[in-house]
């Protein structure tokens, strides 16, 4: 550094006015803006603009290739009155509960196994993960081949082990086709929730747990006093995102039945798809897909005071 | 504009600081062993063997000849001692298949550079420029998270008819950061919170702009975010599929789950061997990377929710 103060000194640089751009581009909001416009671009052309499209079209009688008018709501009132699209509704919400249930005790208990000492942890870890990285239609591919009518793996290993004489009907049967696509949701769901409960569970100090047990307190308690308040959170937000992409699923149900047997497993969006893009009626698609957004706000709520509550146990401001 | 202080301080041995520890080992060793295999082996084996069965099916399926696929009596279906590479081969030579990785691929990449650059730049800002509103935005952006493509798509498909980019990659290209940008935004908020206001605030008194800033300051520390951001959006646009089923209509042009589900799918009672090679195939790029980043993923994951 000493060249630095040796060197002689520059002519000094006159000091100016700051003109009105030199302020503008020193404005946090100014420069604010532009940083954002990218983003915002993307998020107002192509999802708030397309947001209100959608309840728009839900009011009018658009088919594909014809510009709609205007019919209040008919489309609504079609539906009131359509018994399938009850039927999806009925099965979104038996889908979505059972499976965010299941989903949420298996992944907890997952969370809660792969946070013993162990040998092989990160390799566990890292094959717990699997299925939520490979595609959903790719492995959803998988479970049809392996609830297929004639040869599912299943349906021989039972018959081998002489439980059944009859191959199970898996994905034909209205009854089965829900156990199997539900079956399959929370295969591919509970990765998600294991691993997320499981970094909420590492940041709990193994020395409470010592604590407790020198109180006294048995496994169950530990569980209850100690793990679930600290995870109660975590526990929150994930289980808003789980029940979330579990209420608008598509691709599973899509990939492994298309809705039927029967539409005992088509879900809104699923109907939604098969009205609006299929049959060409979009104008009542959009209705059934808008049918979700209350739903969805409800969810958005729980998540909300969620986060709200998370902040005020942490103690943090609102930074 | 002076250049920035050249002496080396290792700036992620100071950011990684050390929260204090607790070092207790836990109480796993009281404990007996077969206490143990009962309670956590047994069950977390059973788990992952569900976890992991349909990927063994899958890769044992894509490999299997087409006779022992369908005869079950014969043949024990849980192994194959003649592997054939005939699906595999039929796939990447007599379909459209690379066509449909190639476009998968393109598609992905095109939409995460597009979302991470947007998202880089919406992130700092809403983190450090904190211009009025910023809290705001920031909340509506995860409220963006919230709002699924399944409700979109309907609208969707007319807007893209619209501009003229039906059945045309780039309509995936700049649809699927609606996905991408909230995401990757709320994790690089929370990295950009991790680096010291201090770094920056030096940077301003020796004249560096905004723009400096976030390249030379922000950037390079925000590396491990910016590569979790990266594959988890990567992972996110190959696993997309309602946009690509709804905006796509010729079959070279497709992308590879939309293509098995579609293409791949006759009547024949022979197609399990090729769908399944497909499935492969279309999964192992992402196991694959997966391999190289588990920690990113993981952080990834978590890093978005936590925040």
């Amino acid at each position: 550094m000493a060249d630095v103060a040796l060197a002689p000194r520059r002519a000094k640089t006159e000091i100016r006015e700051a003109t009105a751009w030199d302020q503008l581009r020193h404005n946090k909001t100014w420069l604010g803006f532009w940083f954002m416009l990218p983003a915002m671009a993307f998020l107002i052309f192509f999802l708030a603009y397309p947001l209100g499209l959608g309840i728009w079209l839900s009011f009018t009688d658009t088919r594909i290739g014809r510009v709609g008018h205007f019919v209040g709501t008919e489309n609504y009132e079609w539906l009131w009155d359509d018994a399938i699209f009850w039927l999806s509704v009925f099965n979104t919400l038996l889908y979505t509960s059972v499976a965010s249930a299941v989903k949420f005790a298996v992944g907890l208990y997952l969370a809660l196994l792969l946070n013993e000492r162990m040998p092989f942890k990160a390799l566990l870890r890292a094959a717990v993960l699997i299925p939520f990285i490979v595609p959903t239609v790719l492995s959803a591919l998988a479970f049809w081949w392996i609830f297929d009518s004639q040869f599912s793996i299943i349906s021989w290993s039972l018959k081998q082990l002489g439980l059944i004489t009859q191959n199970i009907n898996f994905l034909g049967d209205p009854t089965w086709a829900r156990i199997c696509v539900i079956f399959a949701n929370i295969w591919r769901g509970v990765p998600f929730v294991a691993i997320t409960l499981l970094a909420g569970l590492q940041t709990v100090q193994p020395s409470l747990y010592e604590a407790a047990t020198l109180d006294g307190a048995t496994r169950w308690q530990m569980f209850r006093y100690i793990t679930y308040p600290l995870l109660t959170p975590i526990i929150a937000v994930v289980m808003t995102f789980s029940v979330l992409f579990t209420f608008t699923d598509f691709q599973l149900i899509w990939a492994m039945t298309r809705g039927g047997p029967v539409n005992a497993t088509h879900l809104m969006a699923t109907l939604s798809y098969q009205r609006a893009i299929i049959a060409g009626q979009l104008g009542e698609g959009a209705a059934i897909s808008s049918a979700m957004i209350p739903f969805l706000l409800a969810a958005i709520m729980v998540s909300w005071f969620g986060l709200q509550r998370r902040k005020w146990q942490q103690g943090e401001n609102n930074d | 504009m002076t250049d920035l202080p050249a002496s080396k301080v290792d700036l992620k041995s100071i950011l990684s600081t050390p929260a204090p520890v607790d070092n207790s080992e836990g109480m796993s060793y009281l404990q007996s062993v077969p206490r143990r295999i009962v309670t956590l082996y047994l069950p977390l084996s059973i788990i992952v063997v569900i976890l992991l069965f349909p990927f063994y099916w899958m890769a044992l399926t894509a490999i299997k000849p087409d006779d022992q696929l369908l005869d079950l009596d014969k043949f024990n279906p849980f192994w194959t001692w003649n592997p054939t590479f005939k699906h595999i081969h039929k796939l990447l030579f007599e379909s459209y298949y690379p066509h449909w990785l190639w476009n998968t691929m393109y598609v992905a990449i095109g939409a995460t550079v597009l979302s991470i650059i947007a998202s880089v730049l919406a992130a700092y800002a809403i983190v450090r420029l904190r211009y009025k509103g910023a809290n705001l935005v920031g909340g509506l952006i995860f409220l963006a998270y919230l709002v699924p493509p399944s409700i979109l798509f309907i609208p969707l498909a007319t807007v893209v008819f619209q501009y003229g980019l039906f059945d045309s990659p780039l309509a995936l290209i700049l649809t699927y950061p609606t996905i991408l940008i909230p995401f990757s935004t709320w994790l690089l908020m929370g990295y950009f919170k991790t680096i010291p206001f201090e770094l920056e605030e030096c940077a301003l008194i020796d004249g560096a702009s905004r723009w400096q800033i976030l390249i030379k300051i922000v950037l390079p520390l925000a590396v491990p975010g910016l590569i979790s951001a990266f594959i988890f959006c990567f992972t996110l646009c190959w696993n997309e599929f309602i946009y690509a089923l709804t905006f796509l209509q010729s079959t070279p042009n497709k992308t590879v789950p939309v293509a098995i589900v579609n293409e791949f799918v006759d009547g024949d009672i022979y197609r399990w061997g090729s769908l399944m090679a497909g499935a492969l195939c279309g999964s192992l790029p992402l196991v694959i990377l997966y391999a190289f980043f588990v920690e990113h993923y993981v952080s990834a994951m978590t890093g978005a929710v936590k925040e």
